[in-house]
């Protein structure tokens, strides 16, 4: 019922792709975004790819957890995108307007 | 004008923000007689998430010493009351404290959006607040037929 999150990570061409699976509330957002940042900081991307296409529950928290990633990677000159939204997280993205910030795109049909 | 109530339920549990994820569940779950549809059960979770976060980090400061209280009540015509209550700091400017982007979090990795999540994925929220003495958030979300 409640799924952990996690993340598989694959870099090339200095492009970190992250595909997030689970749920992301504030306790599971705190453990992920010290992950994320070590891998930012040791690879150093010019793009970071979040795949939200497996996040099956998504609240503000995670909002707090993608705007937090934008920013780190707009201070190192790099940028940020979204991909495959799934349903729920769209809501909560487009609600903030976090897609106004945020590039979002849709690299695969839409599973709803 | 007060509704019947048709059933109900209470649950507590530490300020440990493992807890999130089970009281969101406990919620949707005892929800789930009035049959709700996919979406009305994930606004459920959602909007309980972010009550219930916002007990743990900002009603007690993620002391798990505080206990984080709920009670749900299924009342006639499909409306569901949720209350999410914590007996911790309180809210000194409950408007601040609802103005979407505002942040209670110097950290800046929240996004400041749980009061307009509340808000949006419910069909009323009232925010009850006394300093030093806690915080109650009463939301009501009406089911469709």
């Amino acid at each position: 019922m409640m799924n952990v999150l996690t993340a598989k990570y694959d870099f090339s061409d200095k492009l970190l792709k992250v595909v997030l699976s689970g749920e992301i509330d504030h306790h599971s957002a705190r453990a992920l975004r010290e992950e994320i940042d070590t891998k930012i900081n040791s690879l150093m991307p010019e793009m970071l790819v979040l795949d939200l296409k497996n996040i099956s529950f998504m609240d503000s928290s995670g909002l707090g957890l993608i705007l937090g990633r934008y920013t780190k990677m707009k201070e190192h000159g790099g940028a940020l995108k979204v991909i495959n939204p799934a349903a729920g997280a769209a809501r909560v993205l487009k609600l903030a307007a976090a897609d106004k910030v945020i590039p979002i795109e849709w690299t695969e049909e839409k599973n709803q | 004008m007060k509704k019947k109530v048709l059933n109900e339920t209470d649950l507590s549990f530490p300020a440990k923000s493992v807890n999130e994820s089970f009281a969101r569940y406990a919620v949707s779950s005892f929800c789930a007689q009035l049959d709700p549809t996919i979406e009305e059960l994930s606004d459920i979770r959602t909007a309980v998430s972010e009550a219930v976060t916002n007990a743990i980090i900002h009603g007690y400061k993620e002391d798990c010493n505080g206990i984080v209280y709920i009670n749900v009540k299924v009342c006639e015509d499909r409306t569901l009351i949720i209350k999410v209550r914590d007996k911790g700091c309180g809210i000194a400017d409950i408007q601040l404290a609802m103005t979407p982007l505002y942040s209670g979090d110097p950290s800046g990795e929240r996004g400041g959006m749980g009061f307009s999540i509340m808000e949006t994925f419910t069909d009323d929220l009232s925010v009850c607040s006394s300093i030093g003495k806690g915080t109650t958030v009463t939301m009501i979300k009406r089911l469709s037929d």
